[in-house]
């Protein structure tokens, strides 16, 4: 039995595919739908689609596409991006999303967590914590899609989000992001004895090895971008993912 | 029919069932649930505030008649499921009492198991006559989030176990009411089949 969660993490650009390094230059890569459809036959475990624009633009979720997203996607669906109010969670939900990742939001009003949880239930809260490595040598928690340095330290964030009632922790390196070098298993490895709640770890996976580098760190789940719309040294676009023979390899 | 009753995610049922062409309305309005040919009872949320959502949309008496004197055949998923048995641990209200069962929380002392149960794993069926899993192969796999799990007085009643720290009930048959604990709407081609076999039923 594989127990390792494996989700392709998947931006979205004015409901366009995108892909980024280091949270800049967004690549288009297609339409997500035609992704979602690819994703099904491979029988992806889950997957995750994030709106990098939608808060940093002031702009509400894009109901329409998580919709045609939704109707789609016949595995868990977690969607972020531009989450700040309860009642675009509930129609977010009852669009057919199982789980929602809150970000920016939750570390500017924590208690919105709390009030998320308490309506929609913990198992359906993802709080995105998105680090970076500053000149220092710390990890700092940036928020708005990478542009704003909170001066949080992450591992003391993901007590915090855990307490106030997170179901997962989806951390995202944004040095690692589009890198393909692997991920940074030092923060995975701080945020993962610091919390009980699963680590969804994101950001810098080149190839399936990655994986097992992470889950030893102690990830819950491992996220990946690039290496599942990209294909060969020339980064050409391919929809792709793993067979399960070689995942269970990894991961068994 | 699915009914709605306030607890999540209706749109990923019903749009697996579209996905495999079964029709299938989503309410919690009294005539047509009373004209529903099977129900599906949905649930994602707390078992208190599910029963206590049957209650004030006055569905109780409503579904025991559907399910126990007209004995259309019904499916609980998730928490759904939960609420056909005596009572949950979780809460202190009643349940359905359909299934002679309890629903209690995943307790671990020594392994390094974490609660909910999240992600997906197999189960094992243990009455391989029933329809619901009629032409599965091996080890189907479904994604469960769930922290609390059914247990049976009956062994009888148990349709299929999962293994998570312990074997629990993952599944149960008891004539015409049935419920899964796992998601089959968020489980590719084995939800597709499983939904398809309870459009069969």
């Amino acid at each position: 039995m594989l127990k390792t969660r494996v989700m392709p993490c998947l931006l979205l650009k004015e409901s366009k595919l995108v892909k980024t390094i280091e949270f800049k230059n967004p690549n288009y890569i297609g339409d997500p739908i035609n992704a979602v459809m690819i994703y099904n036959e491979k029988e992806v475990d889950e997957l995750v689609f994030l709106d990098i624009t939608a808060t940093v633009n002031n702009q509400k979720p894009s109901f329409k596409i998580i919709q045609e997203i939704a109707t789609e996607c016949f595995m868990p669906f977690t969607y972020g991006g531009g989450i700040n109010n309860t009642q675009d969670m509930k129609t977010i939900f009852g669009l057919g999303v199982e789980k929602i990742a809150i970000n920016s939001y939750a570390v500017e009003n924590p208690t919105f967590i709390t009030e998320a949880a308490k309506i929609f239930g913990s198992q359906s809260i993802v709080a995105s914590i998105d680090v970076k490595r500053t000149e220092g040598g710390s990890y700092r928690v940036f928020t708005r899609s990478g542009s704003k340095n909170t001066g949080l330290d992450p591992v003391k964030c993901a007590r915090t989000v855990e307490t106030l009632g997170a179901g997962e922790i989806l951390l995202t390196s944004i040095d690692k992001d589009g890198t393909m070098l692997g991920y940074d298993t030092n923060i995975i490895r701080e945020v993962a004895e610091a919390v009980n709640i699963p680590i969804i770890a994101c950001g810098g996976a080149g190839r399936i090895e990655d994986f097992g580098k992470a889950v030893a760190a102690g990830a819950s789940a491992v996220a990946a971008g690039s290496l599942f719309v990209y294909h060969g040294p020339a980064k050409g676009v391919l929809i792709n993912f793993p067979s399960r023979e070689s995942l269970i390899g990894i991961l068994k | 029919m699915i009914i709605d009753f306030g607890m999540g995610n209706l749109g990923s049922i019903q749009n697996m069932l579209k996905k495999i062409g079964v029709r299938a309305a989503i309410s919690s309005d009294h005539g047509v649930i009373a004209s529903a040919e099977k129900l599906i009872l949905p649930g994602v949320g707390s078992f208190d505030q599910a029963v206590a959502n049957l209650n004030a949309l006055n569905l109780m008496t409503l579904l025991n008649e559907k399910v126990l004197k007209e004995k259309i055949q019904l499916l609980g998923v998730c928490l759904g499921m939960q609420l056909l048995t005596r009572r949950s641990e979780e809460g202190s209200m009643p349940g359905l009492n359909w299934i002679d069962a309890v629903a209690v929380k995943f307790r671990f002392e020594n392994e390094k198991l974490r609660v909910p149960h999240m992600g997906w794993n197999t189960v094992e069926i243990a009455k391989t006559d029933d329809p619901l899993f009629e032409g599965f192969s091996d080890d189907p796999r479904f994604y469960f989030v769930h922290s609390y799990y059914v247990k049976c007085d009956y062994e009888s009643d148990i349709l299929t176990t999962t293994d998570y720290g312990v074997r629990f009930c993952s599944s149960v048959v008891k004539d015409n009411i049935r419920g899964v604990q796992f998601h089959p709407e968020k489980s590719h081609k084995f939800g597709m089949k499983l939904l398809r076999n309870f459009a069969d039923l």
